[in-house]
């Protein structure tokens, strides 16, 4: 993904900083066209998605770097996201939801995630720890619902 | 930053109502779980969560509610919750746990049950 993204944030692997992205994320996703239980789902994933780096990439440590860049797409009108850090690698073909009938607490982030998002992606990164890559739609109601899209969004800064 | 998870308690008769003030993320599951733990050693008659002013769980939240279901059905104390919000309830139903869960629209509702 060439352009620059919308929104890029860093931040350290606290959990007291995740309420702060989530209202960032909900914010461009409104600005998208996202509805509220979209949008909800949407900022649920990605929640998910930074509390996993946090437990299982840095083993709770506060200090470990987390990038999370945002594009807005065109076709299909929605949502790009990666997540990087360089924390702890895993093989991503281990990582997997858990059976919802083994009803227990925990595990459940990645199922939330393949749930509520239209792709996502786990892969190492080359350079040390991991990259996720998340994509979200517009649904036709919400596709009606909008204003048109920026002619050419790969260029627009608005 | 996010601000500390403020739990009121309170009791009516014999149950233990709960009430968090603010969202159930992964900071503030941790208070959360010891304040339901720290209910049930008053071995209460019943555990009423009352999520009415909760607008977001996570699946820290939802670990939670899974281990006081563990909990109460150990200790023989009926659980329900209460006053779920939409966002709430929707992830609940995405992790099919809604069925497992006594649910009421108000915490004088969850009492009776």
């Amino acid at each position: 993904m060439e352009r620059e993204p919308e929104i890029s944030i860093r931040i350290f692997s606290d959990p007291h900083l995740l309420a702060t992205v989530r209202g960032a994320i909900d914010g461009l996703a409104k600005c998208v066209g996202f509805h509220d239980k979209s949008r909800a789902l949407l900022t649920l994933a990605i929640d998910e998605a930074l509390t996993n780096v946090i437990r299982h990439g840095y083993g709770n440590q506060t200090q470990g770097m987390i990038w999370l860049h945002l594009w807005r797409s065109a076709d299909p009108r929605g949502l790009r996201i990666i997540i990087e850090d360089l924390g702890k690698t895993t093989d991503p073909s281990k990582i997997k939801g858990r059976e919802l009938e083994d009803v227990r607490p925990g595990g459940l982030g990645v199922h939330i995630i393949k749930e509520t998002m239209n792709e996502s992606v786990w892969e190492q990164r080359p350079s040390g720890g991991m990259r996720l890559t998340l994509a979200k739609w517009l649904n036709a109601e919400e596709l009606a619902a909008s204003y048109p899209a920026p002619s050419n969004p790969e260029q627009s800064n608005s | 930053m996010n601000t500390p998870l403020v739990i009121k308690s309170s009791m009516v008769e014999q149950t233990t109502v709960l009430a968090p003030q603010s969202d159930i993320d992964m900071a503030r599951a941790p208070s959360m779980r010891d304040a339901i733990k720290s209910a049930l050693e008053s071995k209460p008659s019943k555990l009423v969560i009352d999520l009415s002013l909760v607008d977001y769980v996570d699946s820290s939240g939802i670990a939670t509610l899974v281990e006081t279901l563990k909990w109460t059905r150990e200790a023989k104390v009926g659980l329900a919750l209460a006053g779920l919000r939409p966002r709430v309830k929707t992830l609940l139903d995405i992790t099919k746990l809604t069925a497992l869960f006594t649910t009421r629209p108000t915490v004088e509702e969850a009492c009776k049950v």
